[in-house]
């Protein structure tokens, strides 16, 4: 309802107009929230209350929630340094072949990332091309080590931020720049001045969704960066590993990342919504 | 005009309708017109020796088709006290066996149809020249493992405590495979795995024994039982004859199992 009311009073042509939905929409609308919240409050239904508190503390849990923190923030910082100036390179440049690049970024959302983290393995484990020189140069092994982790979120939670990056620059075209431009502004200025303030809403919630995949991401981080408390665990491979003879445990350290994703995604929607428009 | 207003429902229902039934498609039953299909839930490290026992107990009993559901024990237990449609569960441990009797899904006791032991897998050829648990401790070794929730790493700890070592993995993993994938990717140094699962590796990796192997716990046993309430509970009597059999010892013990 609130939803409704806050989209209603955000529309800014048409008025009550955009709260009457056509009834063919409600109705598939209902069935598909309930087929993602119905099995969600299963979750909070099977949770075994009474020793909840003891089983998302253990040591393991503890362990696994603060890696996947870290982890999660330092994928998603590698997703901003590198996925925005791809967004701006894949909305902007006009180089030939770039629907081919574009679809090759995307290739983490359809790939299994069990597949992700095998390739991520064959090209820096301790045999493969690249991993063998690191090895042999520096000494560097990278697989079971929590940059292996990062590595691997960044690998399948970057398309997140692309795609809504570069949605957020079509969105707002070129207009802003060249007015900018013709005002004496270097295309750096323009870039840090103008593009970046235009599509910060878009490059915040392309960051959120990029966090909240780097927190579930389980199949890339499991086959690239195995699977050690503290070091590697991160809640997922932790609720997986434990869901195979605990299931209390695993099914309340899943509340538990359920509560953090619901937290992040709330908290920058809100400001997202009220921020700048 | 209109054609847009009729066009979205209709689309819509037809896209509801498509997606259920792909989805009913996916999970229904292959009703195989004339014969039987026997569905055998079986742990992953069987895999190998019951899809060539099941085309032998297909060409014995004609009509009959053996369809396999490979999986960790443990969660095939959890699918088969769910009601999942089994007629035979083979397990790699007692305890997961354990778990479906307790929820009444068993038919008669359940039969130890083989056992399994542990070692190390090296590359081939041993480079670093291992012998025994106790030298894969330390840091120029770098070996991985099971984890302890799941069956393989149980009976790792078990070998442990009985060498009086703790390991000191760089990882540990979801299921023995992923051990084995990690020795024979040399990105290990050793990995303590199943002698089946040295065996599968066709010459990739070698196993190494070690006499903790045999203590108690680390060795593993694989059960196999009827599922109460089976509409083929006849076949599956006769699949579990059949591989307690002597022709399922034989594949059983080729693939490198420990036969009672």
């Amino acid at each position: 309802m609130t939803q409704a009311g806050a989209r209603g009073s955000r529309g800014s042509r048409g008025g009550t107009a955009t709260l009457a939905l056509p009834w063919p929409v409600w109705v598939p609308a209902v069935v598909g929230f309930g087929l993602i919240a119905v099995p969600v409050a299963g979750l909070v239904v099977r949770t075994n209350w009474p020793d909840f508190g003891a089983l998302v503390t253990t040591d393991a849990a503890l362990d696994a929630l603060w890696l996947s923190l870290r982890t999660g923030l330092a994928s998603t910082a590698l997703c901003l340094l590198l996925g925005t100036p791809l967004a701006l390179v894949l909305a902007r440049s006009r180089l030939p072949g770039i629907a081919v690049v574009r679809s090759i970024v995307l290739l983490p959302l359809v790939l299994p990332p069990v597949v992700g983290g095998l390739t991520l393995l064959f090209l820096l484990g301790r045999t493969g091309p690249l991993g063998r020189l690191l090895d042999a140069w520096f000494g560097i092994t990278v697989p079971f080590t929590t940059g292996a982790v990062v590595i691997a979120q960044t690998f399948v939670a970057m398309p997140f931020l692309v795609v809504s990056l570069e949605g957020a620059l079509r969105t707002a075209g070129e207009r802003y720049e060249v007015v900018a431009a013709t005002l004496g502004a270097t295309p750096l200025t323009a870039l840090r001045r103008v593009t970046v303030p235009v599509v910060l809403p878009g490059l915040v919630s392309g960051s959120v969704l990029a966090f909240a995949r780097a927190l579930g991401e389980f199949g890339a981080t499991i086959a690239f960066a195995g699977n050690l408390q503290g070091t590697t665990q991160t809640l997922p491979l932790l609720i997986y590993i434990q869901s195979q003879n605990d299931l209390d445990g695993a099914v309340a350290m899943s509340l538990v990342l359920v509560v953090v994703a619901v937290l992040v995604i709330v908290a920058t929607r809100t400001r997202d919504v009220s921020g700048v428009r | 005009m209109t054609r847009p207003r009729t066009l979205v429902p209709t689309t819509l229902a037809a896209a509801l309708l498509l997606g259920v039934a792909a989805c009913g498609g996916a999970s229904g039953e292959p009703q195989a017109a004339a014969g039987r299909t026997l569905t055998v839930s079986a742990a992953a490290s069987l895999t190998d020796v019951y899809q060539e026992l099941g085309a032998q107990f297909e060409q014995a009993e004609p009509g009959v088709t053996v369809r396999f559901n490979f999986g960790g024990s443990d969660t095939l237990a959890q699918q088969v006290v769910q009601g999942a449609p089994a007629d035979v569960l083979a397990t790699a441990s007692t305890r997961t066996m354990q778990t479906a009797q307790q929820a009444g899904r068993i038919a008669g006791e359940p039969v130890t149809s083989a056992t399994n032991r542990l070692q190390v897998a090296v590359p081939p050829g041993n480079p670093k020249g291992l012998a025994g648990l106790a030298s894969l401790v330390g840091p120029q070794v770098t070996e991985s493992v099971c984890a302890p929730a799941v069956p393989c790493g149980a009976a790792t700890e078990a070998a442990e405590r009985a060498a009086g070592i703790t390991l000191d993995p760089v990882s540990e993993e979801q299921d023995v495979r992923a051990v084995l994938q990690r020795v024979i990717t040399r990105n290990v140094d050793a990995g303590l795995v199943y002698v089946t699962d040295v065996r599968s590796a066709d010459g990739q990796v070698q196993g190494l024994d070690f006499p903790e192997a045999t203590a108690p716990g680390a060795a593993q046993s694989y059960l196999v039982g009827a599922v109460a309430g089976s509409p083929h509970g006849d076949l599956a009597t006769r699949w579990i004859a059949f591989v307690t059999g002597p022709q399922g010892d034989a594949a059983l013990r080729q693939a490198g199992f420990t036969v009672p």
